[in-house]
């Protein structure tokens, strides 16, 4: 299933295909986001923003609005 | 594979001193590794042009004759280390000084914020003043792969470099194994691990200086097939000793200043760009997939992992309660009770201490001098300086001891995490939390502890309005005012009055700070993009050594920075309340020692008078009368104009003000005071002069104005340009003015 990083539930796997926004990547990328890597929401903010991420062995948070920015292929 | 084959070696032999550059991502330890090897001969400066702080420090390096704790400089078994030591001959024999410079984190070599664009200049650029002979490079072992994408690129640079591989203890307690000698091998560098939290292989690293330094002398990644034809021409115009560096210059041109002084260089690259027509995000896209490609198989190669399945770990256990919905809150709120206790009931002891010293040091100064100029410069002036500077001491050590230990733990990460969409509203962030909550203590540590933000815009916003919330120097002149206007009785048989007017007062400042932000978020423009992608590191416990240099380096830049400009205008205010035009302060000197006068008064009333009478006649005292006019509309007469203006310098002068002019002579003891400026009558109206309007107009402009000079030159500290304060000053001074007129002019 097709989405975007935003969209996924707490504890689901993902893989990342691509990118919307072009500086966002560039960010994201050097982080190790890089497409083909599996990551895992793990984490929630309470008040539902930002998220966390568990991608190449460490949490990395986000805001929702740059995870909409990825585009991610949902595992399982 | 050959090791010879993708490097060759550099020795400094001949060099007097060598600069060593440390260089690594956030949280990869190598602040606590510059620590390990600097210790306290560490220096802060700013690199040139640029706002960002400089540590540097000298250590002087000799060689030793066997290799300490019988291990060889890779820190890997001696039997299993051959392969490394296929290396030239030990060069041994050069001894010298290094210098070693901390480099801003970075996770990788594109200049996108300040702090990134100073690692990305010393580093790229030969020709920057800080570009370092050897290059250190620092990666947090348990998190290699990301680790691994800066060390890749500074390996495209062809500098000399070695890898300190940190936290493999962590690794080894995961049950993971990292094949040290296979990834010096394959990354063409020399590797050492050390452990910089328990201090292990820093004699080893510094040994590993000594010797001769590897210079990759091969392509990590090919850019040339990224960049074909760009990456030759730009050979052509600059002088590179890499492809990468041709590249980066291609791919960073808008963001790198090195050519501004060589115009015609900077016009040939712009030119070949525009030509070209390449789209520079989508070369740096390509440049990082294709890195970490590579990374993705030395990582392979390299470490075993002991299964892919892990026990839940313990960061992920304590995040479940500390970033949880209810608790998260809940505990953050704890954690910042207990440390306002501290600070203001710990540090109320140290600071007594050093008030009491400072007036024993002042008596005995007055004793020892003969009466006149010097003595009441030195006393009044310049002690009196010092004390007001010293005696926030206690208040920065307490703040920025509890703050070393969220930020050392991991825990500040998760405040800002939890915290960052309420901030965002307001133009803030995650991170403005702590500052803005610091405030309450004290704007001067509060302002300090900004460092840790990224956007220069938010940390301008949060610099801005930390001093609207009510610092504890605001305190007293709170309490002498609301005990002046506001009875002691109860509502509804349990609220104070006059504790639900201090709450107020608070909770006014506070939203007036939150205000000033949304108003400074739509004026302030910005090319920064605000982000919020960072990382959330494992707790880890605290070092106490780190937090110890934090404390020392805090207050020593107070100490000596905010020092000397708090110093330079107490002795100006000073001089404003001693002296006045003419002889007139000698005449009422004189008026006081008539034979009248001493019959009638006793010895300590008619000082008291004398003090008084000499301020009224003071420059300050002119000033406090120039100004009635413009304060009268907020209900304040010329008295309080004289402490307006001394309680510029800071806010608690405001009450040691009023006592002189009411010549109570008593600073200790207000109830005295407050008698007297209860019965002060308003020779205009014939009715009491404090009425509950002036009182409240009073408490409303001590609450918004800017009156610490301290806390301005801390911002002119910060931020490194005087615009910053003065726009503070004039904003903050204006919204003290008209809310005050608005209070006096509703209540009267």
């Amino acid at each position: 299933m097709n989405t975007n990083l935003s969209q996924l539930k707490l504890g689901q796997k993902a893989v990342i295909d691509s990118f919307t926004d072009n500086q966002m990547s560039l960010k994201l990328l050097e982080m190790g986001c890089t497409p083909g890597e599996i990551i895992s929401l793990d984490r929630i903010a309470p008040m539902g923003d930002p998220i966390a991420i568990t991608v190449s062995g460490y949490l990395l948070s986000l805001r929702k609005a740059e995870a909409s920015t990825v585009l991610v292929s949902v595992l399982a | 594979m050959l090791v010879e084959a993708n490097q060759s070696f550099v020795h400094f032999s001949d060099k007097q001193t060598l600069k060593v550059a440390l260089v690594g991502n956030p949280n990869s330890g190598k602040s606590t590794l510059f620590n390990a090897l600097t210790g306290l001969n560490q220096k802060t400066g700013n690199f040139p042009g640029v706002t960002v702080d400089k540590k540097s420090g000298f250590v002087k390096l000799k060689p030793l004759l066997t290799s300490p704790k019988g291990r060889n400089y890779s820190g890997v078994k001696a039997s299993t280390a051959a392969t490394i030591s296929e290396t030239p001959p030990l060069g041994g024999g050069w001894e010298g000084l290094a210098e070693f410079i901390d480099l801003p984190g970075t996770y990788s070599l594109y200049p996108k914020s300040l702090d990134e664009r100073v690692a990305f200049e010393v580093l790229c650029n030969p020709g920057n003043s800080d570009h370092p002979d050897v290059t250190i490079v620092v990666a947090d072992a348990s998190n290699l792969k990301r680790n691994l994408f800066l060390v890749s690129q500074i390996i495209d640079l062809k500098v000399p470099v070695i890898l300190a591989l940190n936290m493999m203890d962590l690794v080894e307690k995961e049950g993971d194994i990292i094949d040290v000698v296979r990834l010096s091998e394959r990354l063409g560098v020399k590797v050492v691990r050390v452990s910089a939290r328990s201090r292990e292989g820093i004699e080893e690293l510094k040994q590993a200086i000594l010797q001769p330094i590897s210079v990759p002398q091969y392509n990590f990644i090919d850019v040339k097939k990224i960049a074909p034809e760009l990456v030759g021409k730009i050979a052509g115009v600059v002088d590179v000793n890499s492809d990468f560096a041709a590249f980066q210059i291609i791919s960073n041109f808008s963001e790198i200043s090195y050519f501004d002084k060589e115009a015609d260089k900077k016009r040939a690259i712009a030119g070949l760009l525009a030509a070209s027509a390449v789209d520079v995000n989508k070369l740096q896209s390509q440049e990082t997939v294709e890195r970490y490609k590579v990374i993705n198989r030395i990582v392979e190669e390299c470490i075993t992992r002991k299964s892919d399945v892990k026990t839940e770990s313990f960061t992920n256990r304590l995040d479940g309660v500390l970033t949880h919905r209810i608790w998260g809150y809940v505990i953050f709120l704890a954690i910042l009770f207990l440390i306002f206790q501290a600070i203001f009931f710990l540090a109320a002891y140290p600071m007594e201490w050093i008030e009491s010293s400072f007036v024993f040091f002042s008596d005995w100064a007055v004793r020892m001098l003969p009466p006149g100029e010097l003595s009441s410069l030195l006393v009044n002036g310049i002690i009196a300086g010092l004390s007001g500077v010293v005696v926030f001491v206690p208040q920065i050590a307490l703040l920025f001891t509890f703050i070393a230990i969220l930020e050392d733990t991991g825990y500040m990460a998760r405040v800002s995490f939890i915290m960052d969409k309420l901030m965002r509203k307001f133009g803030l962030n995650g991170r403005s939390v702590i500052p803005l909550v610091s405030g309450i203590a004290c704007a001067i540590p509060a302002i300090m502890s900004t460092r840790t933000m990224s956007s220069w815009k938010e940390r301008v916003i949060t610099i801005m309005v930390t001093p609207l919330m009510s610092c504890s120097a605001r305190l007293p002149v709170y309490t002498l005012l609301i005990a002046l206007v506001v009875p002691a009785t109860k509502a509804f048989g349990f609220f104070n009055y006059q504790g639900l007017v201090l709450m107020s007062l608070y909770l006014i400042g506070f939203g007036a700070a939150m205000l000033a932000a949304l108003v400074m978020q739509k004026i302030l423009k910005s090319r920064e993009r605000s982000y919020f992608i960072m990382e959330l590191p494992v707790y880890r416990s605290p070092q106490w050594r780190t937090v110890g240099l934090t404390i020392y380096d805090k207050v020593k830049s107070f100490l000596l920075d905010a020092g000397k400009i708090i110093l330079a205008i107490s002795i100006i205010l000073w001089f404003l309340s001693s002296h006045g035009p003419g002889d007139k302060l000698d005449q009422i000197e004189k008026k006081y020692q008539s034979a009248e006068m001493i019959g009638n008064y006793s010895e300590e009333e008619r000082q008291a008078k004398v003090s008084s009478e000499q301020l009224e006649s003071s420059y300050a005292g002119m000033l406090g009368k120039t100004i009635e006019p413009v304060i009268r509309p907020l209900g304040f007469d010329w008295k309080i104009g004289i402490a307006l203006v001394t309680s510029f310098a800071a806010r608690e002068v405001f009450v040691g003000t009023m006592a002189t002019i009411y010549s109570t002579g008593d600073e200790e003891n207000t109830l005295p005071l407050r008698e007297k400026m209860r019965a002060e009558i308003n020779p205009s109206t014939g009715m009491p002069q404090f009425t509950v309007a002036v009182g409240f107009s009073l408490m409303i402009f001590y609450a918004f104005a800017m009156q610490c000079m301290s806390t301005l030159a801390v911002v002119f500290r910060e931020t490194k340009h005087w615009k910053w304060p003065v726009i503070q000053f004039l904003f903050m001074s204006v919204l003290a003015y008209l809310s005050s007129l608005l209070v006096y002019q509703v209540m009267k």
